[in-house]
């Protein structure tokens, strides 16, 4: 577990250190990933640069219990210039750990198209000249999955042509259907003539007690698939919230000049699931399964019954983006407009709001069909939308160059900064459900919906009482150091109800960690605190924080917001975290 | 006692029941599995669910040069480890890949159809049959 791969791509080398330093006293994970990131990279190093690092680590309960099966990849994101962290699942972390690591650094940069291939104890520099300005990430996909060895026992992570052209919030792939989607590591990937990287391996994790293993192990996987939660994730999955939060008036419509989408229904789990649900899966070493995948049959028009059908992931937050933040209600439209995305390899959730940004700064007239070359935005209307999202990667004007990067950076030069809805320069995630939802993304160190769910806190406390600016920022916090926990275990916070502070306890006991619950919650602060030191130091600042006018206008289930009050819990969390 | 694949439709290729057959003996990861799950060549078109189905006439234990594997009466085989020589050729001879590779000890590692992975699979794809039941999945 304490091992750690060192890849250097500009002189082609790799190297193993152990580091029981790192994992003894952070775990795994976030943990140790932000302290790798602070020993690999000093700050002020420009994100696209062959000086800024790619981390990814597993933790010490991957491939020992069900759901502890995310890959943590931190970096410096070139879309916010601070902490790049995002997490992924599909066959990652598994393949991480079977190839025999906790986590793996990749510095430098290749002055040629390459990928790299991880088969245990042996790393591959291959040539990808041949894969580089492929127009589907797809097809990259297919190529190196009959390349390599290791069915079943890999991962694939690869980048599309938005990585490769830097677009700012370009995602990295797992098994098509997972991403490290947000704040740009597919850019980082790209700025290293990095197309993919494959891990595989096979091996044993020794456990202390066999018998008291085999019962944990009961319990746990007993819990996941026979909680009410957890079957909520594989039925319908997250777009089971489509309804509950449009009824619930949080759902961001129309640039949130809405917050309900009078056509909810059509965009709702449960049509998706009538209408296209074709297959569901899982990631690996966890029988919960939320990955659901839509069969789109679509007829070619220059011949007669000559169809294509594709396969096109869909979930809670791409339909948001997709769906009711653009205005639109055609699930057929908003399945192409995700597929569109996919095979380029961009951010499905950024990529909503910046289509967001300009139909409305279109129709404001700050933004003219010049500048987007002749496409007239309106919302809803998919084909323009579809033809946009090829422009952001081409990038053939200075207004798409702008897009390219973002609402932050486009509604500096274009204005519109009222209605730009980025949080710390990241886009919004689908939630207007009151202040709790706002002050998370604000103070949240991946400036994401995950990191302290104030959504949650929104419909469940908020909604009955009220709590003080300070009162709702304590609250946050806690959740959020928490949550550090749980990411540096690599546990999906699906699971998160699973895995309450004892079942941890005794889980990482059974694999030679002694901690007792205070222990993880002071090691949760620590690694919190760890990496508001690396945005601090990188120029973060809470106090100077833009808050978007558009959230204060538009009202929230908990009434209209109050930005004195919004001010009022960041300076508390300034104060803790300083 | 029969390990049976009836429905890799149900598949979501969580790999559970991989785990499952590592845990028999108390171990974590993978080494130690006698079944696999793979995509069909991208998760979009589902899984193969690879695993020992107990031939009552099997290739493997046929190309034995040392009679290492012994067949069951009820079909299948079992490794008596000390007559092993690890050549690898009932690897070879398994048209399914059933035959998994132990690489600590270098020596096969065949499902004994004992059925502890089926209670792992939440979605029905693995089932365990009784023999007289055999006719009924073949």
């Amino acid at each position: 577990m304490d091992r750690v791969l060192y890849i250097d791509l500009t002189k082609k080398r790799f190297w193993v250190e152990r580091r029981a330093d790192l994992f003894e006293r952070y775990i795994g994970g976030t943990g140790v990933a932000i302290q790798l990131l602070k020993e690999n990279c000093s700050d002020g190093v420009d994100p696209l640069s062959p000086d800024n690092p790619i981390i990814f680590a597993v933790g010490p309960l991957t491939g020992v219990f069900p759901m502890a099966s995310k890959t943590i990849a931190m970096f410096k994101s070139p879309h916010t210039g601070n902490l790049g962290e995002s997490h992924a699942g599909g066959r990652s972390a598994i393949a991480i750990r079977m190839a025999g690591y906790g986590a793996i650094v990749i510095k430098g940069a290749s002055a040629s198209p390459i990928y790299v291939s991880i088969h245990g104890d042996k790393v591959f520099f291959r040539d990808a000249s041949a894969l580089w300005g492929m127009r589907s990430a797809f097809t990259v996909g297919r190529i190196i999955r009959e390349n390599e060895r290791g069915a079943g026992l890999r991962t694939i992570m690869r980048i599309g042509r938005a990585g490769e052209r830097l677009v700012s919030y370009a995602c990295v792939t797992t098994e098509t259907y997972r991403h490290f989607g947000r704040l740009g590591l597919g850019a980082v990937f790209g700025s290293k003539k990095l197309k993919a990287v494959v891990v595989a391996g096979k091996r044993s994790i020794p456990v202390s007690n066999k018998r008291g293993y085999r019962e944990l192990y009961d319990e746990i996987y007993k819990s996941a698939v026979e909680s009410p939660v957890m079957k909520k994730y594989h039925d319908l999955g997250t777009p089971e919230n489509v309804l509950p939060l449009n009824k619930f008036g949080g759902l961001p419509t129309r640039n949130l000049k809405e917050a309900s989408f009078e056509e909810a229904e059509k965009i709702s789990g449960e049509r998706f699931a009538r209408d296209y649900l074709g297959r569901r899966l899982a990631c690996s070493h966890c029988p919960v399964g939320c990955i659901h995948i839509a069969a789109l049959r679509e007829p070619y028009e220059d011949e007669p019954y000559f169809y294509k059908t594709s396969m096109i992931s869909y979930d809670y937050e791409p339909i948001y983006a997709l769906g009711s933040m653009i205005g639109g209600s055609d699930p057929e439209g908003l399945l192409k407009l995700m597929d569109k995305i996919e095979t380029l390899g961009l951010d499905a959730m950024t990529t909503g709001v910046v289509l967001a940004w300009a139909t409305e700064a279109q129709e404001k007239g700050l933004i003219s069909e010049e500048d987007t070359m002749g496409i007239k935005l309106s919302w809803g209307d998919y084909p323009s939308y579809i033809s946009f999202v090829d422009l952001i990667v081409n990038a053939p004007n200075d207004f798409f160059k702008a897009v390219a990067r973002g609402v932050e950076y486009a509604s500096d030069i274009y204005g519109g900064k009222d209605f730009a809805l980025a949080f710390g320069g990241n886009e919004m995630p689908g939630y207007h459900t009151g202040p709790g939802a706002h002050i998370g993304f604000l103070m949240g160190s991946r400036h994401s919906h995950l990191d302290c769910a104030g959504y949650s806190l929104d419909q469940k406390v908020l909604v009955k009482e009220r709590l003080s600016p300070c009162e709702i920022a304590k609250r946050l916090l806690d959740e959020e150091r928490w949550r550090q926990i749980l990411s540096s275990l690599a546990i999906c916070f699906f699971a998160r109800g699973i895995y309450k502070p004892n079942v941890v306890c005794r889980a990482l006991s059974l694999v030679g960690f002694e901690f007792s619950e205070d222990d993880l919650r002071r090691i949760g602060a620590e690694i919190h605190k760890a990496k508001y030191r690396f945005k601090i130091d990188n120029g973060f600042s809470l106090k100077t924080i833009r808050i978007p006018k558009r959230i204060l206008e538009t009202s929230s289930p908990i009434g209209m917001l109050d930005e004195r009050a919004i001010r009022e819990a960041l300076d508390c969390v300034w104060r803790e975290v300083v | 006692m029969r390990l049976a694949v009836v429905d890799t439709e149900r598949c979501v290729g969580c790999q559970s029941c991989m785990f499952a057959c590592a845990r028999r003996f108390g171990e974590a990861g993978l080494a130690k599995t006698c079944i696999g799950v793979r995509s069909v060549g991208g998760m979009e078109r589902g899984f193969v669910v690879v695993v020992c189905r107990g031939c009552e006439d099997p290739p493997c234990a046929r190309v034995c040069p040392t009679g290492a594997l012994k067949v069951k009466s009820e079909g299948g085989v079992f490794l008596k480890p000390d007559e092993c020589i690890g050549c690898g050729y009932c690897k070879e001879a398994c048209p399914i890949g059933a035959v998994f590779w132990d690489d600590e000890t270098n020596k096969p590692m065949i499902c004994s159809h004992c059925g502890y992975c089926a209670n792992y699979c939440p979605h029905g794809v693995l089932e365990v049959f009784r023999e007289e039941e055999r006719h009924s999945y073949g």
